[in-house]
């Protein structure tokens, strides 16, 4: 059973140049790129479609210039988009009103910066009161909660620091403790963890992922680094030239990647981080002697050392506990020695 | 055609050798030409080809002050208004540093209160000098305060401060308005940017002149002027802060759902704060360069002081209170750039401290004040600094001034015969020789070939004005004092900016030096020159070339400096001498910047060459100063204008200069 979609935006647009507009319209909502190239436009975001459903990480990959920055501001409309739909929880963000927008923004979204965007002359207590202060909550009700989420982020005993005197992991658990304050539906992450070393990043991404598993918030992930997108989506969109190329789940898109351009992306892609239990099992077998059990969905990498160990395969269960195959040591060494390379 | 043009174009020689050689040519022998064909109108614009713009712009201002009206008010209730507006503070403030408040008027004045006694004017700005930095710049406020006090010059002082402290927060809010404005509203901004333009480039002196005329002499009319001279920096200022703030910045505010008041005050406004305090630091200064000079439209304080002096010729008394306009602008300029570059105390906790904990120097100013106002009543000392006490410097330095002109009248007055007889002299006879006709088409020639069509317009155009309003010969004269000067400031501030940028420890000697200098009221440079040099051109070079020396010194040195360390690498590692190194890389690499520097320096040259009018110069600079003394709007309006065109075709020609030696060498952008 599929959640519901919390995010639809249909066949969005962004062009940047003089008379984008006009241009776009007068092609009927869909210029080709002979069109904007001869006259001078921009496609910075071109026919884009994507359903974000709740409660999914859904990540979107691109390097730089692919126009991921700019779908996620259309998205949240810092910029507007030149044509197409954005239907958040069913109403379109595009026809909202200013005022309108502005309490969407308030009680629904919350948005991560890569550069981090603390305000400087704010202390961490009140960079993560800062939204609550805007909507007008009284003083200690809003230090109170942002109290909460400054401890939710392990910042408790940093709230009068100013945020030079943090170290970028530390600035950026500011960012987000600040856009969870206000308890958001959407959670909007623009390339949190690019600016952080890599040690960091990957200390940031566990902790992310702790906070989602409290939360369960529908998140939409920016990120041009591939191996952060399969280790934290749920389902990745690959951008190329302002177009989605791709949107499947990080073990699809390796197994059966889209055009050339993605393949390029998931070819050194370690196959045990990515496959699950799941695609290289054997079916059936219920009456083949085993010597455990492992979920469907497990990651390869996580159940590689156990079923290495044993002689005898394992049993695989499903989400609901029902058996529906085995799996044993060989299928794990075809993964890490990548003989598992297509469906 | 094609050919004329690639040489017109191309070959720099070609261009301007027969430019140079046709001008100094017609220099020279337009008198015998004028004698020989009969025709007066190559050494003079015709009279009945003369834009009287003069008399029309005085008639104008004599109708907007007599006649205009808006309906239900007229020009004149405005005026008033905003009399009344600036007054009421002024005085309040006088009131609270000097005079102390009073009721009732003349000699049934009944005193209320006093006025804060100097010890605590010195304890406030003691605190305030704490509280921006540390111990250190405390001390330096009291050092300087206390330095008015014993020699004499405390009153003055006060009155030039209680003009300041009016000023200034009028400018700053009013330029951070005008800013806030120009950032939102794109066609304000290209509206008011020619405007700035204008006001960055009109003499001083020149628009004392109109407002003298709307507001009457006065101290009034003094902080009129020295608003309007300090906001355009703050507005420029406060529309690169705000464009300056990073877009991320700009997008939390639009996430958390700000409000468009909400985003420009609680986000945009403090993120550009220390942007701002810097602009702010600027509006002090200049207002208080300024009100130095509007004591000719009656700001009272020291530089009226200084301006009585210089007209008595007093030595000691002129060096007395120009040494405490000196100490103050040092005082003010610190303290500011203390606050403005101030960090929030560390993390602290404030719950379990009173009020007294909290702000113990609040506190410590309001008992001193109240304190030594009811000490007073038994040690008036405590009050106002005696007059017994008071130390006067003035008849040392009369008598040093004395001594060394006994001694070294010789020496200088040879140093000033050779810059006379080799420099000044030939360079005026060149310039002043010029005749009107060809200083337009020469000017049109080099515009189009340094930045194109456009340029060669502007300049022909506004040269053109210059002479047709008359004032082709002063204006002559201005550009001979300009260029002398800026050649002179040039030969020994870019020398010593090189200097600088290649020593470190020069770089900080010379630096605080040329510190020291920007943060000096103009006026302050014309006494030692007066009291050394008497007046004359030769006066008006050095007073100058002191003002205009700093952007040379500072453009050289940061030219230098940023030269890519890759190519100085690159230069080492192909055996360059330290010698070849700074001719072949450093120099080169560094000319859109010393040109930049030349540029800043024509314009601070020309800006000082107005106030060197009061030691006795013929050019534009006097036309002004006269119309002020007769208060004639007219002939200031014009002959501030022709100075400002003179600055302008200097500012266009020299920036296009620099863009084409900056792609020349592949750093456009």
């Amino acid at each position: 059973m599929e959640k519901p979609i919390i995010l639809d935006c249909k066949n969005v647009w962004k062009i940047y140049g003089s008379q984008a507009s006009r241009i776009h319209s007068e092609h009927n909502g869909n210029p080709s790129s002979d069109t904007l190239k001869a006259n001078g436009l921009i496609g910075a975001v071109r026919a884009v479609n994507l359903q974000i459903r709740q409660g999914e990480i859904f990540v979107i990959m691109g390097l730089s210039g692919s126009g991921k920055s700019t779908l996620v501001r259309c998205l949240s409309r810092l910029v507007e988009p030149t044509g197409g739909e954005i239907l958040f929880e069913g109403k379109d963000l595009l026809t909202t009103s200013e005022a309108e927008l502005i309490e969407i923004r308030r009680k629904k979204m919350g948005m991560v910066f890569q550069q981090f965007a603390l305000l400087p002359h704010l202390t961490v207590l009140q960079n993560t009161a800062f939204p609550l202060e805007v909507q007008g909550v009284p003083r200690t009700a809003r230090e109170a909660r942002a109290r909460e989420v400054i401890e939710l982020v392990g910042l408790k005993g940093r709230e009068a620091y100013y945020p030079r005197q943090l170290s970028g992991g530390q600035q950026q658990r500011v960012g987000i403790a600040r856009s969870l304050a206000v308890e958001p539906d959407l959670w909007f992450l623009d390339e949190p963890f690019s600016a952080l070393d890599p040690l960091i990043r990957r200390e940031m991404q566990d902790e992310f992922l702790r906070l989602q598993n409290l939360l369960h918030k529908t998140i939409v992930f920016i990120t041009h680094d591939f191996d952060e997108a399969i280790r934290l989506a749920d389902r990745i969109a690959v951008m190329k030239d302002g177009k989605v190329v791709q949107v499947a789940t990080p073990e699809e898109l390796v197994l059966n990647p889209a055009t050339d351009y993605v393949e390029e992306f998931t070819r050194h892609v370690s196959r045990s981080k990515v496959l699950t239990v799941g695609a290289v099992m054997t079916g059936g077998g219920a009456d083949i002697e085993t010597s455990g059990e492992v979920g469907i969905g497990q990651r390869i990498e996580a159940v590689a050392d156990l079923l290495e160990a044993s002689d005898m395969p394992f049993r695989v269960l499903d989400d609901d506990g029902n058996a529906v195959g085995t799996i044993g040591r060989q299928a794990v060494i075809d993964v890490l020695v990548g003989r598992v390379l297509k469906k | 055609m094609n050919l004329l043009r690639r040489i017109f174009l191309q070959k720099a020689a070609l261009f301007w050798l027969p430019i140079f050689a046709v001008t100094w040519a017609l220099s020279a022998y337009s008198f015998p030409l004028y004698k020989a064909l009969g025709a007066r109108w190559i050494i003079k614009y015709p009279a009945q080809a003369q834009l009287h713009l003069e008399a029309n712009i005085s008639a104008f201002m004599q109708w907007l002050v007599e006649d205009a009206s808006f309906g239900l008010f007229s020009f004149r209730d405005l005026t008033r208004f905003i009399s009344a507006l600036i007054e009421a503070p002024y005085s309040f403030a006088r009131n609270a540093l000097i005079d102390g408040f009073s009721v009732g008027l003349g000699s049934d004045a009944v005193d209320v209160a006093p006025s804060l006694s100097w010890v605590a004017v010195i304890v406030t700005l003691v605190a305030m000098g704490h509280y921006a930095r540390d111990w250190k710049l405390a001390a330096l406020m009291a050092g300087c305060f206390g330095y008015l006090a014993i020699f004499g010059q405390w009153d003055s002082a006060m009155v030039t401060l209680a003009s300041v402290l009016i000023a200034v927060p009028i400018g700053a809010v009013g330029g951070l308005l005008l800013g806030i404005l120009a950032y939102r509203m794109p066609l304000f901004e290209t509206m008011i940017r020619p405007v700035l333009d204008l006001m960055q480039t009109v003499p001083v002196f020149s628009y004392l002149v109109p407002i003298l005329f709307l507001f009457g002499f006065g101290p009034v009319a003094a902080l009129v002027a020295t608003i309007i001279y300090a906001m355009p920096p703050m507005v420029r200022v406060t529309i690169v802060a705000l464009r300056g703030v990073p877009s991320e910045i700009h997008d939390v505010g639009v996430m958390v759902g700000c409000t468009k008041r909400q985003l420009m005050w609680k986000v945009i406004i403090p993120s550009a704060a220390p942007t701002l305090m810097v602009g702010v630091n600027q509006v002090i200064m200049l207002s208080l360069n300024m009100v130095i000079i509007a004591s000719m439209i009656g700001a009272g304080g020291l530089g009226y002081d200084v301006l009585t002096a210089l007209r008595r010729l007093d030595i000691g008394g002129g060096i007395e209170a120009g040494v405490a306009i000196v100490v103050m602008a040092i005082a003010l300029d610190r303290l500011s750039q203390a606050f403005a570059t101030r960090v929030p105390d560390e993390v602290a906790n404030h719950t379990t401290k009173n009020f007294a904990q909290r702000h113990p120097w609040l506190v410590t100013v309001v008992v001193v004040a109240v304190g030594t106002f009811l000490l007073s009543y038994i040690f008036p000392a405590v009050q106002d600094y005696p007059k017994s006490m008071t130390l006067s410097t003035g008849t040392f330095w009369s008598d040093v001034i004395g001594y060394i002109n006994v001694n070294f009248f010789e020496a200088f007055e040879a140093v000033k015969t050779v810059f006379l007889t080799y420099l000044l002299l030939p360079v005026k006879r060149f310039f002043v020789g010029i005749p009107w006709a060809w200083g337009i088409i020469v000017m049109t020639l080099i515009g189009w070939r340094v930045g194109g069509i456009g340029l060669g317009l502007l300049s022909g155009v506004l040269t053109a004005f210059i002479a047709a309003v008359g004032l082709w010969n002063k204006a002559m004269v201005t550009v001979y004092l300009c260029g002398v000067s800026v050649l002179v400031a040039s030969a020994i501030g870019i020398p010593l900016g090189i200097f600088a940028a290649q020593n470190d420890r020069a770089n900080r000697i010379i630096g605080s030096f040329i510190d020291t200098l920007q943060t000096l009221p103009s006026f302050v440079y014309l006494i030692p020159v007066v009291m050394l040099f008497r007046v004359g051109d030769f006066s008006a070079m050095v007073a100058v070339v002191l003002y205009a020396m700093a952007p040379a010194v500072r453009y050289a040195a940061h030219g230098v400096r940023s030269v890519d360390p890759q190519l100085i690498e690159a230069g080492l590692v192909s055996g360059c001498t330290p010698r070849q190194l700074l001719w072949r890389i450093k120099l080169p690499m560094a000319l859109p910047e010393l040109l930049l520097g030349l540029n800043q320096t024509i314009l601070l040259a020309l800006s000082m060459l107005v106030i060197t009018a009061l030691v006795g110069t013929r050019d534009l600079g006097q036309e002004v100063y006269i119309a002020l003394t007769k208060a004639n709007t007219g002939q200031g309006i014009v002959a501030g204008l022709s100075v400002a065109f003179i600055a302008i075709i200097a500012d266009r020609i020299l920036s296009a200069f620099a863009t084409r030696a900056r792609t020349k060498m592949g750093m456009a952008t």
